[in-house]
């Protein structure tokens, strides 16, 4: 008897494993993506905050006017078409696509774009910092919109990629009319319950534990994005070791955020492919260079950094390559300035930086008057950037090497922001996401003179007149020559002045078992029903 | 006794009211809440509006107040982070703990006195050495290790095991249980090995010493002298005897397994409450993490007290003086 068991084992096992391909043969039919990161969203309300973990649950079930693709183009979502009134440049028009349906049955119109954009400007939603130069949003038909800005805003389009549009008779039908009020008592009709337009519809929502949606049969893109999907299992493991296990051990079918040092593992892991590109954030540090006497140095009675030489003696001195092979594992690209190949404004002739060169950084700190250095603190976040205390650290051995002393301090980015809101660093780190894909983001957060409503991440104590008038003057320039003039203007500033050592643009990495194919988003928020696009 | 009732229970709410004051006055250096709450673009006009609006400008003694009164009211207030009630997060990530904690408790308690009474019955046996000295592994080995070390294995290698999350759950009312699916008694296991890991051996090292304590005393020289069977001297006198300081021990234990379930719950990703205050701790959510924390000493108390009435029970010597017991 033991003897025919034995044998009849391997027979079994292989019967098993036929079964088991047939069901994944099968599944590849109806296919469920188990997806996976570190962060749940905070809410399924679309306007109340504004962060990627939201608006990558927010892309399946609901939708905006218009949509960035993996590559970061712009497309038609809600919109089919969008312009500037050639008579009025201070007014958008947007023409809506017809014959949509929200997930219950009712028809989309203009008067839902009119609400959401409305409810999106309320002072609970945090989507309003997007629309600050919104001033009016009015229904012309039923599939026409128009936007009524506080003069000409040539990039509002860019700002509405995120902006989810609600129903506006389910909103006020289910306690959601208004975004949720962090002094209310109770739950907001939103939080956990979504009806969108999106290609996907809500199952259930447990919030940090999981939530699924399925196929929107009635999507009015199902012909034209055929992604295949049938359901999303969505589940956030916030802890890095179990996330990786659980993608190894077949539970999940999609990583993202996979941490850098298990990249390579997961390559040569059997059924699992990684895929990493750049995304379109850039890290750098920033000087002080507006204090009369830095806080944190032995320097006293003036400031090293406000003389550029110390500035170019640090650009000179940071091994950019080094920092990509060693500390990034290769998972960065060098950049020359605060800016990625992503964005309007980039010049590959500009994106240049200083070869890294020990002895010329110590002739440039010796022209300026420190032949032997100087002390600084360099502030940085260990939980916001791939690898951002290794970074810092890098830097702190490379400068060691010119005879500055950094002091490092590493701490949460809850601690470090606010810090450098409030300019209360001498040196830190910082990376800078662009969601608009225009220069002046860039330059009316990091460069402008810090005022309440602009300049807010600008913790070098920068303010230069003539150059905010430059920045200012993009929000309203509709020529676009010479807006595009302008920013190339900005830059060549920036180029000559170092008020930030840029590092890199960081890479991001998304792993899956080898059955999908899932590029990386360069916003970092990968939307599932371009797979489809993507793959023919 | 109904002094001494009263005179514990005054002690309980000093103690939380100490809790709540360190716990608030530590909020302030966890980092700023508005940094979490509102996305990049918000401007610095809109951050200092929403922190006014939240009260997060007041001075320390004005935020505690303001949290006392309210949570005398039963209002724990709105999560930041998930804009939600507080109570309801906390309900809804209690049945997950707790079946967790005592189940843990339970298979360190059942396993580790096993084990404890077969080391001291046999104190030279070649297993009962091996056991001993695994459980010195057991005592210094991290929990997290552990939790690791039981994923590669039974997870990513053997693929016997869930790596993560609870499975399927069924729920009774406001009450979620894993242990009626398949999948949910599945994912229990490595959980509840990995959190009752220290607390066994613990148990089993307790009551091997005690019992070997108890087996050298006269009155179990006397009964051998009585010719009892072995079997009725090592388990009806020997072995309740050892019991008492045992169960007190497993009892105080019961609490910090609740309260330092958040390791495991990181590890396992398991929606406890250790959990959620780990998250609401990277984001600064201060309702969250002063319910929590509120809680936490709500049990330590409460078990102690129970702990301390059952003293109280037991020893008539306390009773006639009305002193507190040492512990």
């Amino acid at each position: 008897m033991k003897q025919m068991d034995k044998t009849r084992l391997p027979a079994l096992f292989a019967a098993t494993l036929l079964a088991t391909t047939a069901l994944v043969t099968w599944s590849a039919e109806a296919k469920t993506l188990r997806w996976a990161r570190s962060q749940d969203a905070t809410t399924l309300d679309p306007h109340s905050g504004n962060t990627g973990p939201n608006h990558v649950l927010g892309h399946n079930i609901y939708e905006p006017l218009v949509i960035r693709g993996f590559d970061g183009k712009l497309v038609g979502a809600l919109a089919t078409s969008w312009r500037v009134l050639p008579d009025n440049p201070s007014v958008w028009e947007f023409k809506l696509r017809p014959n949509v349906k929200f997930h219950n049955g009712n028809a989309f119109t203009a008067d839902d774009v009119v609400f959401s954009i409305k409810r999106a400007l309320m002072p609970a939603a945090d989507m309003k910092s997007l629309l600050v130069s919104v001033e009016d949003v009015t229904k012309v038909d039923d599939l026409t919109v128009q936007f009524k800005t506080k003069g000409p805003n040539p990039l509002l389009v860019n700002n509405l990629t995120n902006l989810f549009i609600m129903d506006k008779e389910w909103s006020e039908a289910n306690n959601a009319a208004t975004p949720q009020n962090l002094k209310e008592k109770t739950e907001n009709g939103a939080t956990r319950n979504a009806n969108g337009t999106g290609p996907f519809t809500l199952v259930s929502r447990e919030p940090d534990v999981r939530t699924v949606v399925k196929k929107n049969d009635a999507y009015w893109g199902n012909a034209e994005y055929n992604h295949g999907i049938t359901e999303i299992v969505y589940r956030p493991i916030p802890e890095a070791a179990t996330r990786v296990a659980a993608l190894l051990s077949g539970e999940i079918d999609y990583l993202q955020d996979v941490p850098v040092q298990d990249i390579a593992r997961l390559q040569t892991a059997q059924g699992i492919k990684v895929e990493a590109g750049p995304e379109n954030r850039p890290i750098f540090l920033g000087f002080n260079i507006g204090l009369p006497e830095l806080r944190s140095s032995d320097v006293k009675g003036k400031n090293p950094l406000a003389d550029v030489r110390v500035r170019q003696a640090i650009n000179t001195a940071i091994n950019r390559d080094a920092i990509q092979r060693v500390t990034m594992r290769g998972q960065s690209e060098p950049v020359g300035m605060v800016w990625s190949r992503f964005i309007n404004g980039y010049d590959k002739a500009m994106d240049t930086w200083p070869k890294y060169d020990v002895a010329a950084a110590k002739k440039l700190l010796a022209d300026a008057g420190y032949p032997n250095g100087f002390s600084i603190t360099l502030h940085t976040t260990n939980d916001r950037y791939v690898n951002d205390e290794g970074i810092a650290q890098s830097v702190v051995a490379m400068l060691g090497q010119i005879g500055v002393k950094v002091t490092l301090v590493a701490h949460s980015l809850r601690v470090h922001f606010p810090g450098i809101q409030r300019g209360e660093y001498d040196f830190y780190l910082l990376g800078w996401g662009i969601p608009t894909f225009d220069s002046h983001y860039i330059f009316n957060d990091l460069y402008r003179t810090k005022t309440p409503s602009a300049g807010t991440w600008n913790g070098t104590g920068l303010s230069n007149a003539e150059l905010d008038a430059k920045i200012d003057s993009l929000n309203s320039e509709v020529d676009t020559a010479k807006r595009n003039a302008t920013i190339v203007d900005i830059w060549k500033w920036i180029k000559e002045n170092d008020v930030y050592a840029p590092i890199h643009v960081q890479f991001i990495a998304g792993a899956m078992r080898s059955e999908w194919t899932i590029p990386t988003d360069v916003e970092n928020t990968p939307k599932m029903k371009f797979l489809g696009a993507s793959r023919s | 006794m109904v002094a001494y009732l009263i005179r514990s229970v005054v002690q309980a709410a000093l103690v939380m009211l100490a809790v709540a004051f360190i716990a608030f006055s530590m909020f302030r250096y966890v980092g700023d809440p508005i940094a979490s709450i509102v996305g990049q673009d918000a401007t610095i006009r809109d951050r200092q509006e929403l922190a006014e609006s939240l009260g997060l400008n007041d001075p320390f003694p004005v935020q505690f107040g303001r949290f006392l009164a309210n949570a005398l009211q039963g209002d724990l207030g709105i999560s930041y982070r998930q804009g939600r009630p507080v109570v309801d997060l906390l309900v809804e990530r209690l049945p997950a703990t707790i079946e967790l904690a005592l189940l843990s408790a339970l298979f360190a308690f059942l396993i580790g006195l096993a084990l404890g009474v077969y080391a001291a019955l046999n104190r030279h046996g070649v297993f009962a050495n091996i056991v001993m000295a695994l459980s010195l592994i057991g005592v210094s080995l991290p929990t997290f290790l552990i939790g690791v070390g039981l994923i590669f294995l039974f997870a990513v290698q053997l693929r016997w095991l869930p790596s993560f999350g609870r499975g399927e759950t069924v729920a009774f009312g406001w009450w979620t249980t894993g242990l009626l699916t398949e999948s949910g008694l599945k994912s229990l296991i490595m959980p509840v090995v990995t959190l009752g890991f220290y607390q066994l051996t613990l148990i089993m090292r307790l009551v091997r010493a005690e019992m070997l304590e108890v087996l050298r005393t006269d009155y179990v020289k006397f009964a051998r002298a009585r010719g009892l069977s072995e079997r009725a001297i090592n388990f009806r006198h020997a072995l309740r005897n050892t019991m008492v300081p045992v169960v007190t021990i497993a009892g105080l234990q019961l609490g910090s397994v609740i309260a330092f379930a958040i390791v495991t719950e990181t590890v396992f990703n398991w929606p406890g409450l250790g959990a959620l205050f780990v998250k609401s701790v990277e984001v600064v959510d201060i309702p969250v993490m002063a319910a929590y924390l509120m809680f936490v000493g709500l049990v330590f108390v409460v078990v102690n007290l129970v702990v301390d009435l059952t003293y109280f029970v037991l020893d008539p010597r306390l009773r006639g003086t009305g002193a507190v017991p040492a512990r």
